[in-house]
């Protein structure tokens, strides 16, 4: 019986003495301290701090030894082994990166690779959110399990299991060639059509969910005024829908976007040899070449590269935040 | 604000009058209609929405359909609108059937009653998206605007975005964005649904003197019976798909046509009863409840003797006396149960021997009053033979 205490309830009451003891104990003054830092905890903890080991060791240098790299804080030594290890940090393994043309290859291949994606995403997934936004009650919570349905499989396994589709003697070609389409097998898996091929089937998802949840708010009335002001269907979707649809487009474009960027599964079991994706370069380098340092500068570099449509993104929510105030 | 408003409103009353006083299109016979029912159904899955309907809005009307949630009426709008076809009939605007013509292409405007005015774009862009559809010049587009703005008085807020509106505002953007392109008939969805009581008092002068000052016939949705009683030229009264009456607000009111009519509109007691007596100008009633006869007026529709009927008394045609009058041949006696003062009316519920409730309205006209009515009174009710409506269904 825990309801808030009436006010006829008698001073001595069991419940006015609860609702006293939590308005005064510092106890608890220090859990409601702590319930809005503990997200920022988690990301001290989880985040934070391995950037800054990962950081450390880019401006280190590569060793056979164990771990990799020199220096190590040397923490016996007190403050003069801090000191000793930071006068020996450089940023050469920054520099070895504009040295070699590989590394700004894989990061624009990247880059490349996870824009064409982004925008395959949007055309495939706007037309299915729009579809469901659009279909009878009823069916929404059928429709919304499908796509997340996949979820429930590994996604290393739905990978591989494209492989199987994709493959010179594989699903699809045993298809098209049975139907007479082609009469040699297309050589898909292993180039990046396949690599767009199973990003866009592995994302889907983060497209889709987002938009559908701006589209399902989205007032129908607002396109039935549209075509009564004489605005033919085609013309209010440009004019009205998708201007009200952008905050689940850039949402949907920047949760494919990001990760895909640094996307490494799906190139290295789909693409090919001269597929270059940055994060198949960081792996090589981290267990190829067992470079520790050159590895963590590029996995800095890429962060970088992700930050900046997050800023943009923020900033474009933040102005038009502003708007509508 | 309120005063530029009234100033507006003297300005234009002479041309109301005028206007006004004396439109009746539908009595004339040589009258073209400008909107057109022919027999239209729209037939859903599992139900008649409207049902073999016909219905002619002359030019310039000021008409509204009025009845209870789900009686047609919105469906009725939406199929001049083009949102819905018609299973069956056709709906004709002017010389043209509309069937088939989409939405964009038909010159009717509609208010809607969410307003659906665009979030992202300010009320300037949002009255404009009609002219802007039709490739109307920027700088006529710009001149049509602010013209429109003034109109409605909102010209300072033409750069708000609809959510840094009030209520009365939107309704008035939406309002706006619709009869910019002074269409043919302008159709209003509940237009004064959402707002308060005082402001749709306000707001329906406003939308009457706004209609007689364009020139534009306007179909009115609503289920509020005020506001149709103080806009319309005409009024229909739906039930179930179907019209019951066709009438100005007065007759509606006076002379409704059937049972269904005189309880939708205002208040009204009923008293059932038998034909006794046909005269030549009255008939005698005798009362179900056995407590005697009622004297009323004959009406247009001729009575048999032995026809079952109802007598429908409006409550402030209805007189109250502490003694019993002889000089009537019409008195229902009871003793009063309730008492509901308004400060203009006095509402009197009286309970008659047979237990019916009956509403009696009396105008408070003079401050005070000797010797008032109480609880548990016992009371006369007197009307003349005219106040009483006989409803045969």
């Amino acid at each position: 019986m825990s309801h808030i205490p009436a006010s006829d309830s008698p001073p001595d009451s069991p419940s006015t003495q609860i609702v006293a003891s939590a308005k005064a104990g510092p106890g608890t003054r220090l859990v409601r301290a702590l319930v809005p830092a503990l997200p920022f905890i988690w990301l001290l903890i989880f985040f934070l701090t391995p950037f800054i080991i990962v950081f450390k060791m880019s401006l280190s240098e590569p060793a056979t030894a164990q771990p990799p790299y020199v220096p190590v804080i040397d923490w016996s030594e007190g403050l003069n082994g801090l000191l000793d290890a930071l006068s020996q940090f450089n940023f050469e393994n920054f520099t070895l990166l504009t040295d070699d043309w590989l590394y700004a290859a894989s990061a624009l291949s990247s880059l490349r690779i996870a824009a064409i994606s982004t925008i395959l995403l949007l055309l495939v997934g706007f037309p299915m959110a729009y579809a469901m936004a659009k279909a009878p009650e009823k069916h929404k919570p059928l429709l919304l399990m499908m796509v997340i349905l996949p979820f429930w499989t590994s996604f290393l396994i739905r990978v591989y299991a494209w492989i199987g589709i994709l493959k010179p003697e594989g699903l699809l070609n045993m298809v098209l060639q049975g139907i007479g389409v082609i009469d040699q097998p297309l050589q898909i898996l292993n180039t990046d059509t396949a690599i767009f091929i199973g990003v866009v089937y592995s994302y889907l998802p983060f497209m889709v969910l987002p938009l559908y949840a701006t589209l399902d708010k989205l007032d129908w009335t607002l396109l039935e005024a549209a075509q009564d002001l004489g605005c033919p269907p085609w013309r209010a979707f440009w004019q009205v829908t998708v201007p009200l649809a952008l905050p689940g487009i850039a949402a949907g474009a920047l949760l494919c976007f990001i990760p895909i960027v640094g996307e490494y599964v799906i190139p290295e079991l789909l693409g090919g040899p001269d597929s270059l994706m940055i994060g198949k370069t960081l792996s090589d380098e981290f267990f190829r070449n067992r470079d520790w340092p050159l590895a963590s500068a590029v996995a800095v570099v890429l962060l970088i590269i992700v930050i900046g449509p997050v800023m943009i993104f923020r900033e474009l929510e933040t102005r038009r935040l502003e708007k509508s105030r | 604000m309120t005063n530029v408003r009234t100033d507006a409103r003297k300005r234009d009353s002479l041309a109301i009058g005028a206007v006004r006083r004396d439109f009746a299109p539908w009595l004339d016979p040589a009258a073209k209609p400008l909107i057109r029912y022919e027999a239209v159904t729209k037939q859903y899955s599992d139900f008649v929405a409207v049902n073999n309907l016909t219905l002619n809005i002359y030019e310039r009307e000021f008409f509204c359909l009025l009845g209870p949630s789900g009686c047609g009426k919105t469906t009725l709008m939406r199929m001049l609108a083009g949102f819905e076809e018609p299973t069956a009939g056709r709906i004709l605007l002017g010389d043209q059937v509309v069937s088939g013509i989409p939405p964009y292409r038909r010159p009717v405007n509609m208010m809607f009653q969410s307003y659906a005015l665009f979030p992202h774009m300010n009320v300037e862009k949002n009255i404009a998206f009609g002219l802007v559809q039709d490739g109307v010049p920027k700088n006529e587009i710009a001149d049509r605007v602010a013209e429109t703005l003034r109109l409605v008085q909102l010209t300072p807020f033409a750069r708000r975005k609809p959510d840094q509106l009030s209520g009365g505002q939107r309704q008035r953007v939406a309002l706006a964005r619709a009869l910019i392109k002074r269409p043919k008939v302008l159709l209003l969805d509940e237009p004064l649904g959402a707002l308060d009581k005082k402001l749709r008092s306000e707001t329906q002068f406003e939308l009457m003197d706004l209609q007689v000052n364009l020139g534009m016939t306007f179909l009115v949705v609503t289920h509020d019976q005020e506001e149709a009683m103080v806009m319309a030229d005409r009024v229909a009264v739906m039930d179930k798909g179907t019209i019951k009456q066709i009438a100005p607000p007065g007759q509606v009111y006076e002379q409704p046509a059937s049972r269904y009519v005189a309880e939708f509109i205002g208040d009204v007691n009923i008293i059932e009863g038998k034909i006794a007596e046909v005269g030549e100008h009255q008939v005698r009633v005798t009362r179900s409840d056995g407590a005697g006869t009622l004297l009323i007026d004959l009406q247009n529709e001729p009575v048999s003797v032995g026809q079952e009927v109802a007598v429908a008394l409006r409550p402030e045609k209805l007189v109250l006396h502490r003694d019993l009058p002889t000089d009537t041949p019409n008195v229902l006696s009871g003793d009063i149960w309730d008492i509901g003062y308004l400060g203009d009316w006095t509402i009197y519920l009286v309970q008659l021997a047979s237990g019916q409730i009956v509403r009696v309205s009396r105008a408070n006209s003079r401050r005070f009053v000797e010797q008032p009515l109480t609880w548990d009174d016992k009371v006369h009710i007197t009307f003349a033979s005219e106040a009483g409506v006989l409803l045969t269904h």
